[in-house]
């Protein structure tokens, strides 16, 4: 049976884990590839390291990061963050990422999706939303573009359909209102794109107590968990995440 | 004894090729069908579409070479859509009715994962994860044995893609989604193998299962 995936996001900036961590034990706290390795011994299914690089240029780190990473990781992970064309992508590919996310730049040109899917396997290609819930209407979501400060008047689920559609091979779903919260996912948001799209849905955003993981998967119907501030803290370890969840009854990989 | 690791220019294959040398094989990269004759073992890993990549293989000659190899009993391993090319056909990316060619070294073609258990619940396509294997068989042939030693049945290793081969002669280890499908198949008799999910990505398992396979080369 196929288990529900527990993901560790890095937000990383030239080459460098941004956002506190707080990790024990870590040689160098902002080394992207030292915490990466921590998360692949505690059986963490993938990871994410999402580029916050504002500037091309030093996205050549980025991609040296992605070298290293399929050096000495044993899991597979993905790379997002400024891919702005089908180039961008391969170099990303060839250094060694298994899967790129793409965002603001898919939806200035959804073809975007249909060629790098084309070129390197739907498998290889998520799409990853921000996602704002429409005041005054609990069951509408607009997408964010440009790291959350752009509102492009998409509607989520849409889109989501839409990204699936064109060979996005997964959708990375996070909920803009809960992201820091720590109130747990938006659930009626994950549930709204997992049932509209038949590829699988990630949920991001929001996680403060590690029942909100079991409901991320229960009430939002998401395939796969993501989580940041709360795992580079050490507030959870993986495991405790997924005994969590197995307690709850989903298959997890412990 | 040197490895032969295959590279048709569908994306990445680092990882595989640092995964066998971490098993201790000497590992040549390469998309030169001299080579693959001179090779003594066969590594076939692959992303990408069956039929750009029959395509491909055929365009660089590899498609042959890799037969008279696999005909003459060397060592195999096809990774992912390299396991899809050892069927007759497959039909991604191939027009309706009309397959693109494989390797054939074991029969059938190689369709769509499906989306419906029997009982009619949805399922998510592209199969993305870590999912468990299990063995097809309660007494597997001896070179299955050896493939698979020291890696307990049920264990995880992860997975991703749409297509699935189909069931047959070959079927050494199974998994399910929404229907039971083959995660691993071999050839009977001989020392070559497939396995749907990727070892290169599956931690301990899966470097265990590489190395299991080296072994078998030596």
């Amino acid at each position: 049976m196929l288990t529900k995936r527990v993901i560790p996001c890095l937000d990383v900036k030239d080459g460098r884990v941004v956002k506190g961590v707080n990790f024990v034990g870590l040689r160098d706290a902002g080394d992207p590839i030292e915490l990466a390795c921590r998360y692949d011994e505690q059986k963490a299914d993938e990871v994410v390291f999402l580029d916050i690089t504002a500037t091309s240029d030093d996205r050549a780190t980025t991609v040296e990061l992605a070298s290293h990473a399929s050096e000495s990781l044993h899991l597979p992970f993905c790379v997002g963050g400024g891919f702005r064309s089908v180039a961008d992508i391969r170099r990303m590919i060839a250094a060694g990422a298994d899967k790129v996310s793409v965002n603001s730049a898919a939806v200035a040109n959804p073809a975007l999706i249909t060629e790098a899917a084309r070129a390197f396997g739907t498998q290889a290609i998520l799409c990853a939303i921000d996602a704002k819930q429409v005041p005054g209407n609990p069951n509408k979501w607009e997408v964010y573009v440009a790291g959350g400060r752009k509102a492009t008047g998409l509607d989520v689920v849409e889109w989501a359909v839409e990204a699936a559609r064109r060979g996005a091979g997964e959708i990375l779903l996070t909920s803009m209102d809960r992201d820091g919260s720590r109130d747990g996912f938006d659930c009626a948001l994950t549930r709204a794109v997992a049932r509209a799209v038949d590829v699988p849905v990630i949920a991001s955003g929001g996680v403060g107590k590690l029942e909100h993981f079991a409901q991320g998967i229960l009430e939002g119907e998401a395939d796969a968990v993501l989580a940041a501030s709360v795992f580079h803290f050490g507030e959870f370890t993986i495991a405790q995440v997924k005994e969590s969840m197995a307690s709850y009854g989903i298959p997890v990989r412990l | 004894m040197a490895l032969v690791l295959i590279d048709y220019h569908k994306g990445n294959i680092r990882s595989v090729e640092r995964g066998l040398q971490a098993a201790g094989a000497d590992v040549v990269v390469s998309d030169d069908p001299a080579v693959v004759r001179a090779a003594d073992a066969v590594v076939l890993p692959g992303v990408g579409a069956f039929s750009d990549a029959s395509a491909t293989l055929r365009e660089l000659g590899l498609m042959e070479a890799v037969r008279q190899k696999c005909a003459e009993g060397a060592p195999f391993l096809g990774i992912c859509l390299g396991m899809h090319l050892m069927f007759a056909g497959g039909e991604e990316h191939a027009p309706v009715g009309a397959p693109a060619e494989g390797l054939g070294l074991l029969p059938g073609i190689v369709g769509r994962v499906p989306a419906e258990d029997a009982a009619g619940r949805h399922y998510k396509v592209p199969h993305v994860g870590w999912n468990s294997v299990e063995p097809a068989s309660d007494s597997p042939d001896e070179l299955t044995a050896a493939l698979f030693d020291g890696i307990r049945p049920g264990e995880f290793f992860y997975f991703t893609h749409s297509f699935q081969a189909p069931d047959g002669p070959g079927t050494v280890g199974v998994t399910c989604h929404a229907r039971s499908f083959p995660s691993a198949v071999a050839v009977p008799g001989k020392p070559q193998f497939g396995v749907q999910f990727h070892p290169e990505k599956s931690s301990d398992a899966g470097a265990r299962l590489l190395q299991n396979f080296v072994t078998l080369t030596k």
